[in-house]
């Protein structure tokens, strides 16, 4: 057991959890993503609420949520733990700073990650938590469904019809995908898969999959945003 | 040409430094060392005391020389050590602002030379070949494969200056650590000690108090010998090897 600890305390057993714990969230936010296109429907919601009542209350996807919750944790604190470190490692900085070697997004991860957080908070406060710990989402029944669910269809049609909650969104959005254009391809180096034949495959895909998957969580809040404007 | 220098001045490790100004007259054949050594001449003239700066081969492969000139460790020209810079870089009337390589582990000993002694107690942790090597052997008594040769080569040309970690904006020395973990372990001499070599090493650095890399990647922009990033991220791969896959 004292290798194990050995290694998740040095530097490079540090960047392994954030790597793997970064491509499970990576693949979260795809599952997330298709779980939420059914808000497109045009069904009035019965498929996005049917949905939702099962990720609620399915005892494997519960299990499961377990984990993602503990991934997020575990990111988020080692993280900050690394870039506090990290900075105690630099020490001081230099007088001249105009030249700049490196992304901004490689330099600003724990920045972007706190922005990131700050966003889920709200985010899960505002569904997450009204839907799980409170009795504000109403219960709905649909033909063809023989139990009662519960109209979060309803409750997020009413949120993104405020445009503030629709900003928070997207600057939400901005920097998930600015913190993914790094953190993809970077999490593939910390794990020690770099090559030449490869690597600009990786990068290719963390590029789209960082600008895709923010743009679909985004047509979200705009898509209800507009057709509620315009009465459409 | 005439020139304005703002150069760092710190008494001892734990003296608080400030920017001295100094003008000096260089000409464009002048290395930047030879520059600092005219501004030295004439500051001992002066009875003031001179600046320190490393230095020692001054023909770039000792890795003693180490400024952040603008800004920049080693200068504004690639693969190119301060002492490899010269005058012609820079024009008449121009400012330069010179300080030290920065990170916690590598505290100021006076001015612009700093303590990298760190460095030392890596390569004391592994950056070695455990044989007695005797009389020069014959060349090509041990096949090597070219590209594995030339790759361990990429490697070696690692001088251990230190710019990596003062570029770093983590303070991360795993740019020279993994240079010399993949310059060893790619010939036939040092693979025997590879699993060893690199735990010992990475102990080691995590030890001195370096920062954890994050690919930023400006180790390699400026890096005087152009050593890869990809180092690394091979480091990496033999480092959760020799975890995992050892005993």
């Amino acid at each position: 057991m004292a290798w194990l600890i050995e290694f998740l305390t040095s530097s490079i057993g540090k960047k392994l959890v954030m790597a793997l714990t970064g491509l499970f969230l990576v693949l979260f936010l795809v599952v997330h993503l298709i779980g939420n296109l059914q808000l497109f429907y045009g069904d009035g919601g019965q498929a996005f609420n049917v949905y939702a009542h099962f990720m609620t209350t399915n005892p494997l996807v519960k299990f499961l949520s377990i984990g993602l919750y503990a991934g997020i944790l575990l990111h988020a604190i080692q993280g900050v733990l690394i870039a506090w470190q990290n900075k105690k490692a630099k020490g001081s900085n230099y007088a001249v700073t105009t030249y700049k070697n490196g992304t901004w997004m490689s330099k600003n991860m724990a920045l972007l990650g706190i922005l990131i957080f700050g966003f889920l908070c709200i985010h899960m406060g505002d569904f997450w938590y009204s839907m799980k710990f409170t009795d504000t989402v109403p219960m709905i029944t649909y033909e063809g469904v023989d139990y009662q669910v519960k109209d979060l269809y309803g409750k997020v049609y009413l949120a993104f019809t405020k445009w503030w909650i629709v900003v928070i969104y997207l600057i939400g959005l901005i920097a998930i995908s600015l913190h993914l254009i790094h953190g993809f391809t970077s999490s593939f180096a910390s794990l020690g898969l770099v090559h030449k034949k490869y690597t600009p495959i990786i990068k290719m895909i963390g590029w789209s999959y960082s600008i895709l998957i923010p743009l679909g969580f985004a047509a979200i809040p705009l898509f209800v945003f507009f057709k509620n404007l315009w009465n459409y | 040409m005439k020139l304005t220098l703002k150069v760092w001045r710190q008494k001892n490790a734990n003296a608080k430094g400030h920017f001295e100004s100094h003008a000096v007259e260089a000409d464009e054949h002048m290395s930047f060392l030879e520059m600092l050594d005219v501004l030295n001449e004439t500051l001992i003239s002066q009875r003031k005391e001179p600046v320190v700066f490393d230095h020692d081969c001054r023909e770039g492969i000792c890795g003693s020389c180490g400024l952040v000139i603008n800004g920049r460790p080693h200068g504004p020209q690639a693969g190119t050590t301060a002492c490899q810079l010269h005058m012609r870089s820079y024009k008449d009337g121009d400012t330069i602002t010179i300080e030290p390589f920065r990170a916690t582990s590598f505290p100021v000993i006076k001015d612009l030379a700093v303590d990298r002694s760190s460095f030392d107690k890596i390569i004391q942790s592994g950056g070695y070949i455990s044989v007695n090597t005797g009389q020069a052997p014959d060349g090509n008594a041990i096949a090597i494969e070219k590209e594995q040769a030339s790759d361990a080569f990429d490697s070696a040309a690692c001088i251990g200056c230190g710019a990596c970690v003062a570029a770093c904006p983590n303070g991360s020395a795993m740019l020279f650590t993994s240079a010399k973990v993949n310059h060893l372990g790619k010939i036939p001499q040092g693979e025997v000690e590879h699993k060893h070599r690199v735990k010992n090493m990475i102990k080691q650095m995590d030890k001195e108090g370096f920062g954890k890399c994050s690919n930023v990647g400006a180790c390699e922009v400026e890096c005087p010998k152009e050593i890869s990033i990809s180092n690394i991220a091979n480091m990496n791969r033999y480092y959760l090897a020799s975890v995992f896959g050892g005993q």
